[in-house]
């Protein structure tokens, strides 16, 4: 096992190389129409501007095209082929029906400034998929222009940076736990806030005294995810609302984990001021390789007016519009009015649910980590031993006696057929496994997953250098990641 | 619920494998009063048929059957459909961030591939792996200068998309960037005075868009030199990416930020589209978003991996360049495809058709209505002004199910009536004589006085 078969890496598929290498000049994938308007002359048009040479831009048709990508597509692991537990990534199933609904003709060709009047099923479909995620969040308005969850997070603090200038003063910091999603901090940077840590506890939860001590009103919000990056409820969360709202604090919540809560508990009624919502994590868009996101932002009514321009509302003929004049609004975070095509499939994936579906969606989730956890502890370390929601985080604290560590399991899952689970964060768990298996893993894959686990563990035992040097089963081996940046080659140029 | 894969014995098993009594054991962890005892009060769960005629109902309610002469940062090209086909699979659909780069080398060549063709049509030496739009990374690059120069303020111009600049404006605020503008002249481009006159030690960059909001091509040069004289950066925003199939590409900037939605992505009621930010090599360091390296594995065989990460959020927290994170990776593979698709020679040809059908829509509009800025070349769009108010023309047009050009009075009162028009390569002569007749026929009449004008476009 340790060096793959030659008949594999010398098989056509396995040597796509890049679309530039097959460029040649006079093929061509592309045929235009003939100009039913008179030709012109474009260096007469453009002088100085025209454009002579397009440089190394491919040649190539269009079955090298098909050919190329799809290979491409098959060095690539995905949700459509097994269990993908990236933890606090929540790769759910993306159903199909989503894709087909966005690219019906008046959805996927509706130009963002075309008339409200022919605008109303865009509309509708905003006010719809709105009004769901409010119930769902229990908060009181919402925007859907932030394109992904940290852009959610700048709209957030945006918000609340705003509320507290009109109440006189902006305050200087915001509170984030030690195990907080590395945007959180980013995005309080962003906002001209400080970052003030605040340390877990031996729980792995907030520690509510060092909250008391840290609360004061310099304080503009407190960061925190629930359930968080342990899989952890924060079971004290009325407390930690309760000291912030003394102060004039807002609570601010990273929704990365509503999968956990959705039909179960909602942030409204827990004391959540501001949340933001991944609608590619709990809503099932797509990740696509690392995007398109969507990240609404649900606030309650104090927050309301600050929200991102514009709005829809409901005009008095029943229409629906958008509301420009908002004076206190912090204003655009993005052109148009955000990632519209998600809109669509969220909205899909709720219709496809129901109020009923939805909950099952959360428990399943819950079950399907807790499972997990039970298959693993006693093999991996638990470093807390917290009750968890949607995700489990275990240690390589047993398995590094040997030498082998987070990374090293995560590439050898990979010959096990599945997916790694995220590594090394938290950051409060030195070598942390975090496990997310979503609610769409069945159970004969779960327990698949956990008898690889168990198979690692050994392996590391009896013979850890085949742990070490995985993968075994990939076209490429362990790639060096340190000579890409010290040398970085970031585009292809001819010889 | 049809998505989900256990049956209820399953269920059963499971929870007796945990040690659970119930599911509601594993949710006690919730404190009891903020439990849910009720149903969400969402739509009852609907069968996929039932989804499907919903969202076709919202489709036939969107202005279908129109032909629209709209674009202002929103462009409406022929897609291929080999763009769906291959976005579609799976493999590329349903996978997350290449973290994991041996099991991720599709998505990850497909990166290095799009930040290679980004290079060439933009003239930069690196871009990276797309940002959320247009906007944003016109936002972020501006935010890079102002690291690069260690200065703070930027000169924007105010002939930039005016929604760039609203959330250029919002990122400013709260990050000590001022914000200077500069007017543009009868020609449409930058006045260059103006620039002179707004910039000043302090100013980290210029920041310009072309061809700019009126579809008027910027001499890129002047407006450089005029930068790097006074120690400022020049970054250009480029929303129209077919532009730069037959227009020079800001070769003299030191960073592109650009909208490649025009690069097969639907114009899908605004988004999601596809911002990328190109810059020189000196400046990767500063640079935001993912990047895709070319490196080799443990055999020597040739591989690609995510790199220069000690830039981003995960590893350096509130010290990184940006916040960003997701980013648009799989719209940035239907530009990547389509850039593939046209190449080196039919992206120039289809640059030409839009250059030739803007040209002669404004000749013809031109024998009516007055079009404005000619001083200047322009490539797909071009800014008409009528006597009559634009909304009441357009009123007029939607009626034959034609959208007329964006009226610019809320962006720009100063042009009066004025609005934007844009033609692609799939409008039609058909749709521009008529629409060119209706303009004639308008601009040839007494204007009417004052007429209950239904709101056609925002």
């Amino acid at each position: 096992m340790k060096h793959p078969t030659p008949k594999a890496t010398r098989h056509v598929n396995q040597n796509e190389g890049l679309i530039f290498e097959k460029s040649s000049p006079g093929k061509a994938a592309w045929k235009l129409p003939p100009l039913d308007v008179p030709d012109v002359d474009s260096a007469k048009l453009l002088g100085a501007s025209e454009r002579k040479d397009l440089g190394n831009m491919p040649e190539v048709s269009e079955i090298e095209i098909i050919r190329h990508f799809t290979r491409l597509s098959t060095w690539n692991y995905a949700i459509d082929l097994g269990m993908y537990p990236l933890g606090s990534c929540t790769m759910k199933y993306n159903p199909r029906v989503n894709e087909v609904v966005a690219r019906l003709e008046g959805i996927a060709n509706g130009h963002p400034y075309q008339p409200e009047k022919i605008s109303q099923g865009a509309l509708r479909i905003i006010k719809t998929l709105s009004d769901c995620l409010i119930e769902i969040t229990g908060m009181e308005a919402i925007t859907l222009q932030p394109a992904a969850g940290a852009h959610g997070e700048l709209t957030g603090l945006l918000m609340a940076r705003a509320y507290h200038e009109s109440k006189g003063n902006p305050r200087k910091k915001v509170l984030i736990p030690d195990s907080a999603h590395g945007t959180n901090p980013a995005t309080a940077a962003m906002v001209g806030y400080a970052v003030e840590n605040l340390k877990s506890n031996a729980r792995g939860m907030v520690e509510v005294s060092a909250l008391e001590a840290q609360m004061n009103e310099d304080v503009a919000a407190l960061m925190l995810t629930n359930p968080n990056t342990l899989g952890v409820f924060e079971q004290e969360i009325d407390k930690i609302a309760k000291i912030l709202h003394a102060k004039g604090g807002l609570l601010y919540m990273d929704g990365a984990n509503m999968n956990a809560l959705v039909g179960k508990v909602r942030p409204g009624d827990f004391g959540v001021d501001v949340m933001h919502l991944n609608l590619h994590k709990t809503f099932s868009t797509p990740h696509g390789g690392g995007g398109p996101g969507s990240g609404p932002v649900a606030v309650k009514r104090a927050l309301e007016q600050f929200l991102p321009t514009p709005v829809v509302i409901t005009k008095p003929d029943g229409t629906l519009g958008f509301e420009y004049n908002r004076p206190q609004s912090v204003g655009r975070v993005r052109s148009f009015y955000g990632n519209f095509g998600m809109f669509v499939r969220a909205l899909a994936y709720i219709l496809a649910n129901g109020p009923d579906g939805l909950r099952q969606t959360t428990e399943d989730a819950v079950l399907n980590a807790n499972y997990i956890r039970k298959g693993l502890e006693g093999v991996y370390d638990l470093p807390y031993s917290t009750p968890s929601m949607h995700e489990v985080v275990f240690s390589d604290r047993v398995q590094a006696k040997k030498g082998v560590k987070t990374m090293d399991i995560a590439k050898r899952l990979i010959d096990y057929g599945f997916h790694p689970y995220t590594t090394a964060f938290p950051l409060i768990v030195p070598g942390a496994l975090m496990i997310e298996p979503t609610e769409s893993e069945d159970k004969t894959e779960l327990d698949l997953f956990v008898d690889a686990m168990k198979s690692i563990a050994q392996e590391v035992e009896e013979d850890p250098q085949i742990v070490l040097d995985a993968p075994h089963s990939t076209r490429v081996s362990r790639l060096d990641e340190t000579a890409a940046a010290r040398k970085p080659v970031l585009r292809w140029k001819p010889a | 619920m049809r998505y989900l894969p256990k049956s209820p014995t399953d269920r059963e098993a499971m929870l007796k494998a945990i040690g659970a009594r119930s599911i509601d054991d594993l949710f006690a962890p919730i404190p009891a009063e903020y439990r849910l005892n009720r149903d969400l009060k969402v739509p009852r769960q609907m069968a996929e048929s039932e989804i499907v005629d919903w969202f076709g109902q919202r489709s036939k309610e969107n202005g279908i059957e129109y032909t629209s002469f709209l674009g202002a940062g929103a462009y409406m090209h022929y897609r291929p459909v080999i763009i769906d086909a291959l976005i579609s699979r799976g493999e590329f659909l349903t996978a997350y961030t290449p973290y994991q780069a041996e099991i991720s080398q599709g998505t990850l060549q497909a990166i290095f591939e799009f930040q290679t063709m980004i290079c060439e049509l933009t003239g930069m030496e690196v871009a990276n792996a797309s940002m959320y739009d247009g906007s944003t990374a016109a936002a972020e690059a501006a935010m890079m200068a102002v690291r690069v120069t260690g200065r703070n303020s930027v000169v924007v111009a105010k002939s930039l998309h005016p929604e760039y600049r609203e959330v250029l404006a919002t990122y400013a605020y709260h990050q000590g960037m001022p914000l200077a503008s500069a007017g543009f002249t009868d020609s449409g481009r930058l006045d260059l005075k103006e620039l002179e006159k707004a910039i000043g030690p302090d100013t980290a960059c210029v920041l310009m868009q072309s061809p700019n909001f009126f579809g008027t091509v910027e001499d890129v040069a002047a407006v450089a030199d005029i930068a790097h004289k006074r120690g400022a950066l020049l970054v250009v925003s480029i929303a129209e990416a077919v532009s730069l199939g037959i227009v020079e590409p800001p070769r003299q900037a030191d960073i592109v930020a650009m909208e490649a939605q025009s690069f097969g992505v639907p114009v899908g009621f605004g988004g999601p589209y596809c911002g990328v930010i190109a810059t020189k090599e000196k400046f990767v360091r500063q640079m935001p978003g993912r990047l895709a390296g070319q490196t080799t594995d443990r055999n020597g065989k040739r591989g690609f991996v995510l790199t220069l990460a000690t830039r981003e959020q995960h590893i350096r927290r509130e010290k990184a360049t940006s916040n960003i994170c997701t980013n648009q990776a799989l719209v940035a593979l239907m530009v990547n495809i389509f850039m593939t698709v046209y190449g080196k020679i039919g992206l120039r040809e289809l640059a030409k058709q839009n250059l030739a059908k803007a040209a002669f829509a404004a000749e013809q509009f031109g024998k009516h209505a007055r079009v404005l800025f000619a001083g200047a070349p322009r490539f797909n769009e071009f800014v008409v002004q009528t006597s009559e108010d634009p909304y009441v023309i357009n009123s007029r047009l939607l009626g034959h199910k034609i959208v007329g050009g964006l009226p610019l009075k809320k962006f720009y009162p100063e042009l009066g009536h004025a609005a934007l028009w844009c033609c692609t390569e799939m409008t039609t002569r058909t749709a521009i004589d008529t629409a060119a007749g209706m303009l004639a026929e308008s601009e040839a009449e007494e204007p009417r006085g004052e007429q209950a004008v239904e709101e056609v476009a925002r």
